[in-house]
This record gives structure tokens, C-alpha cells and sequence, in this order.
């Protein structure tokens, strides 16, 4: 369970120009559900993930993560609860590789190297050995019918490929969170669809899922289990769609 | 400990699959680079070696010359200043030496002509240098033309030639009987050209050239050690004059590998915010532009050091020997000795490896250190 408490997130605090993309947010986000934030452009939903994803922190506020098994080192024996707001930066990456695996609204795969490579990149950095998370990755494509693209680069595959290119990605560490920003923006109805079938088989696995969007093929759709919906920041509805 | 290694194993591995995806442009910086390291190492092997060579041969030298100056210039020395030096303490031998320069119309050569008194008195014989005998197409019996002072031939039949392995001193050699060396100069008698002192204890060689100078007040003692070091001063020039002609080239690479190193493009600056989005630390950002640098530079350090051990050792540096060995219609053909300086291949190393791996790290610095959030934001 992710538990958000009062947070808020202002950019150019002090100056003339100061912004504050997030306001004084409480909330819980239960395990092994599919949470929708749901909201216009410029409503806060993209800032809310990243501060979730350990990408950013927050102005104020804290953020708690309850029960997860998360490669914490310095977690003490028996506490089921991390709060991460106030964690160094070496910390927050161990949580941010080992909780939670990301999907970006552009994908953000890197051109040039092979899909395999790219399902492959955020292992590199954990010191696993390559031939152990190379199987898991090539599991990870035959998952998704995409072992024939292996050694293909990126730069030649269709939108609904490298969506599921990206989705591999974001498993490769095994997280029990995914956080997905604007997945289906680029995609056709058919893939936005395909999308969240997806992302419906992985809560089935027991896994949370995340997702900032403001289309409605995700919001309305059957699999969602809670809609969080923001304005200018703030949370403005919370409410459970079983 | 494992898993330190196993993380940089796994990032070296994904520093070579982006090196090749940029195939084109890294392979050239490598060509590039790779042409530098070879050129100047080239430059590095040809001057140590050349200088290790006139060491050797040096070794065999005299202790001291002794000349006589006359306005200036150097002129022949009455041969009874040998005996007059041999009479100073610690002077064990004194030899007057014969020889010259000898223009060759023919070809366009200068010999080198010494008498030498192993060589059969009366007879017309010579023994000649490799080059002498390549320059003329000679072998051992034929007969060697030369003109004397007042145009008449002297004829000499070639005795013996020296070995290519003695090239480097006796090329130009061409060597005759005293009298024969009379004849073809019409060398006045009881001169020489200089004298070849040796002293038996070294230390006291500056003080034996000060009783000289005293003694012969128009004598110029000349010091082994002062020949080894205009021999060395040589060797260094000639490597820095070559060094100034590549200035240009290596000026034009500082230029573009700087550039290449530094600049970071807008499509590098995303990979780095995609790498930090999905969970890379700064230090592996870091750690994969450190592999980029070290391998590129490396592997040109590595094959250009190898390369220009080839060059010099195995085919005798054809493209500095011009430069290097001098201005010569002879040539000496030998194969150098191959001398590898460590401390000089250090400098290279620290002058190339290390200033491109920095340059290729730090502007990363700044990339890598920025919010991973950014990447959410493309």
C-alpha cells in the first residue's frame, strides 16, 4: 500500500514565477488494484507519479510505503513500512529499480540498440548477471509475441510493438508497482485496449498499477478497481469503481 | 564484490552496443585518434632507438679527440703533439687518425675515406662500406675508381666489405692504407687530421684536456661525453622538427576530439534522462561515458603503440627515416633495436587516454545529475 500524506509539490519556490503542480495531497493507493488519476493537462498527475516513483520529492508532505518488498537495505527486521520522502538519493534509486518499473507516455526506448537490449537496460546497472536477466527478458517477449523482435531495433517497430516493448521494460526488475503516465496517447483504440488488458493480466499477477491518463478508454474501463480525479493539483474525487 | 564486477561487465557490454551504433562517426574518431597515437609513438620508438644506436656505437670511441684550430677552423695536427700529449700522466695511448671526405661526381655521394694501417701498406686495396658498395654496385674484387687531388685515378681493389649490421657507422666507409691516403690527397706528411686519445682513468679526463689546451694552446680537446651529447641534441631536434610538421595534424585532432568529447547532443542528453528514469544512478551514467572514453582511446592507444612497434622495428620506419636519419645519398640500412621506453609511452598514455576519458566524462556530469522526473517530460 502506498500511503500519500499532505503532500505538495511547488517548482520556483520563492520566485515571482513559483508553481505549485501539486496540492496538499492525502491519499492511499491499495495493493494489487489498478488506480486511474484521471484529469486535464496541467492537473498534477504526472508530478504525483514521479514523487510515487521516487523520481522527485516532495516540497512538503510524505509518502509511505507499506508491506512492499522493496530491496531496502536498511529497513529493519519486521517493519512493514518505508517513508521514502526523506531518503538519500542512492536509497530512493535502489527502491525506484527494485519497486517500481515505469511505462512514459513517448516510451522512451532507446534508439539504435535492440528491443532485447532495451527490455534488458535497467538491469545492467544491479550487478545481476547478464545471462540471468537476459532469460527473463527473452520470458518477458515471449510473454508479450515479441520474441521475434528481439534483435530488431526499435526504431523499426510499430506503435503497439514498442508499447509492448516498453511494458517488458518496465518488468524487467520485477516490480510489484508499475507506473504508467499517458500509456495510451499515442495509440489507437485498439491498442489503447490491448493496453489495458495488459495492464489487467499484471494485477492479476499481484501487481499494482498506476495510471495517469485522461482518456477514456482507461478510466471507464471495467478492469479499473479506484479513480482519482485532479484539478490544478489538487485531488478533487477518490472513489472506488467496484 | 561479484556484483561489482558483474555491473561493470554489464555496462562495458552496453557501452560497446552503443559505440556501435554510432558506428560511422566512432569509427572514424578511432581511425583518427588511432593515426595520432601511431605517428607520435612511430616518432617516439625512431628518436629512442636512433639515439640507443649512436650510444652503442659511441661506446667504441675514443676517450677524447684532439684537433687543432687554425683561424677558426680546424686544421691537421703536427703529429709530434702526440708525443707531447702521450707524456702526460694517465694518458695511456695517442693515435693520430687520417681521414676525409671524398665527393663521389659519379652518384652524388660523399665517402667517408680513413687510413688504417691494418690495411696491406702498397697495396690498392679497400675496404668499403655497404652503402659504398651498393651506391657503386661493387663486390669483393672488383675495382673502385677514385680521382685524386690532381685528377689522376687511383685504382683500388675492393678487399673486403663491411657487414649491413655495422650500416649505421660504415656505410659511407670507405678505408685504405696510410700511404694510399697520402697519395689521394696529397695529405701532407707527419699531419693528421686528429688525434684519438684514450685515458685510463675516465675521472681525470677533463683534467688531461685542460694540461692539453695548456700544452697546445691551439689544440680543442673534444670529450667522448661532449660527442654523445651533441648526438643526443641531434636526435632530439630532428624529432621535435618532425614533431612541429605533425603540430598541424594533432592540432586538428584536439580540435575534433574535443569537440566530439565535450558536446553533448540533444539525443544523449534524452538517453542519459531515459537511463536515470528507469532506475540508473549518476555514478552508472558516469561509469558508462568513462567506458565510452576508455575504449575509444584505448583501443587507439593500444593498436597505434603496436602499430608504430611495426613501423619502426619491423620496417624501418619508412615514413620518418627521411626526416630522421639525416640527408644523405647513402642511406644506412639497418634494422633498429627495439627500444621501448616506459616512462616516455607513460607520458603518451597520459597525454592522450587520460585527457580524452576526462573530456568524454564531465560534461556528462551535469546531464547525469539531472531529476530523473525529466524524463517524463519528453
Amino acid at each position: 500500500m502506498i500511503e500519500l500524506s499532505n503532500i505538495t509539490k511547488s517548482f520556483n519556490s520563492g520566485k515571482p514565477n513559483q508553481f505549485t503542480a501539486v496540492d496538499s495531497v492525502t491519499l492511499t493507493v491499495h495493493p494489487r488494484e489498478i488506480t486511474v488519476f484521471k484529469g486535464p493537462s496541467g492537473s498534477g498527475k504526472t508530478s504525483l507519479l514521479t514523487m510515487i516513483g521516487c523520481m522527485a520529492r516532495p516540497s512538503s508532505g510524505r509518502i509511505f510505503l507499506h508491506g512492499l518488498e522493496a530491496a531496502v537495505p536498511f529497513r529493519l527486521d519486521g517493519a512493514e513500512t518505508v517513508e521514502i520522502t526523506s531518503l538519500p538519493e542512492r536509497f530512493l534509486n535502489d527502491i525506484r529499480r527494485s519497486t517500481f518499473g515505469f511505462i512514459f507516455q513517448q516510451f522512451n526506448l532507446v534508439k539504435g540498440i535492440s528491443v532485447l537490449e532495451n527490455v534488458m537496460l535497467p538491469a545492467y546497472p544491479t550487478g545481476e548477471g547478464r545471462p540471468v536477466f537476459r532469460a527473463r527478458a527473452l520470458e518477458l517477449l515471449e510473454q508479450f509475441s515479441i520474441t521475434r523482435l528481439a534483435g530488431q531495433r526499435v526504431e523499426l517497430l510499430s506503435g503497439g510493438e514498442l508499447q509492448r516493448v516498453a511494458i517488458a521494460r518496465a518488468l524487467i526488475n520485477n516490480p510489484s508497482i508499475i507506473i504508467a503516465d499517458e500509456p495510451t496517447a499515442h495509440l489507437d483504440s485498439k491498442l489503447s485496449q490491448e493496453f489495458m488488458a495488459i495492464a489487467g493480466r499484471l494485477k492479476g499477477e499481484g501487481k499494482s498499477v498506476l495510471i495517469a491518463s485522461h482518456d477514456p478508454i482507461v478510466f471507464d474501463s471495467p478492469l479499473v478497481d479506484r479513480l482519482v480525479e485532479m484539478r490544478d493539483g489538487a485531488v478533487v474525487g477518490s472513489r472506488s469503481c467496484r | 564484490m561479484k556484483r561489482t564486477i558483474e555491473r561493470h561487465l554489464n555496462i562495458l557490454e552496453f557501452t560497446l552496443a552503443s559505440l556501435l551504433r554510432r558506428r560511422g562517426k566512432n569509427l572514424s574518431l578511432l581511425a583518427m585518434y588511432l593515426l595520432v597515437i601511431f605517428m607520435l609513438a612511430s616518432l617516439q620508438f625512431f628518436v629512442s632507438a636512433l639515439k640507443r644506436e649512436a650510444a652503442v656505437i659511441l661506446a667504441d670511441a675514443p676517450d677524447m679527440v684532439v684537433q687543432r684550430l687554425m683561424a677558426g677552423r680546424q686544421d691537421l695536427v703536427p703529429t709530434e703533439y702526440a708525443t707531447g700529449i702521450a707524456g702526460i700522466r694517465g694518458v695511456t695511448a695517442v693515435r693520430p687518425r687520417l681521414w676525409g671526405y671524398y665527393y663521389d661526381a659519379l652518384n652524388g655521394a660523399n665517402y667517408t675515406i680513413m687510413a688504417d694501417e691494418q690495411q696491406a701498406a702498397g697495396l690498392p686495396r679497400a675496404a668499403i662500406g655497404a652503402g659504398v658498395a651498393r651506391a657503386r654496385t661493387l663486390a669483393v674484387g672488383d675495382l673502385l675508381p677514385l680521382i685524386s687531388y690532381n685528377k689522376t685515378p687511383v685504382m683500388l681493389e675492393v678487399g673486403s666489405i663491411f657487414p649491413s649490421s655495422s650500416d649505421l657507422i660504415a656505410a659511407d666507409m670507405v678505408v685504405i692504407s696510410p700511404a694510399q691516403f697520402h697519395t689521394l690527397f696529397n695529405f701532407p706528411e707527419g699531419q693528421a687530421t686528429d688525434l684519438a686519445v684514450t685515458v685510463r682513468n675516465p675521472k681525470e679526463l677533463p683534467t688531461v684536456a685542460a694540461k692539453i689546451a695548456t700544452l697546445f694552446p691551439d689544440s680543442r680537446p673534444i670529450l667522448k661525453s661532449e660527442i654523445q651529447r651533441t648526438y643526443q641534441s641531434i636526435f632530439d631536434w630532428r624529432g621535435g622538427m618532425t614533431l612541429m610538421v605533425l603540430s598541424a595534424a594533432l592540432l586538428s585532432f584536439i580540435i575534433f576530439a574535443w569537440d566530439k568529447a565535450t558536446g553533448l547532443s540533444a539525443e544523449e542528453r534524452k538517453e542519459i534522462g531515459i537511463l536515470k528514469s528507469i532506475g540508473w544512478e549518476t555514478s552508472d551514467v558516469l561509469l558508462l561515458k568513462f567506458w565510452e572514453g576508455t575504449v575509444i582511446s584505448l583501443t587507439a592507444f593500444l593498436l597505434g603503440v603496436v602499430l608504430a612497434y611495426g613501423h619502426v622495428f619491423f620496417l624501418s620506419a619508412p615514413l620518418f627515416a627521411q626526416a630522421l636519419k639525416g640527408w644523405s645519398v647513402i642511406y644506412p640500412r639497418f634494422q633498429l633495436v627495439p627500444v621501448v621506453d616506459a616512462y616516455q609511452l607513460a607520458v603518451l598514455f597520459f597525454l592522450t587516454v587520460v585527457p580524452y576519458t576526462t573530456a568524454t566524462v564531465i560534461p556528462c556530469w551535469r546531464a547525469a545529475t539531472t531529476d530523473p522526473d525529466a524524463a517524463m517530460r519528453y
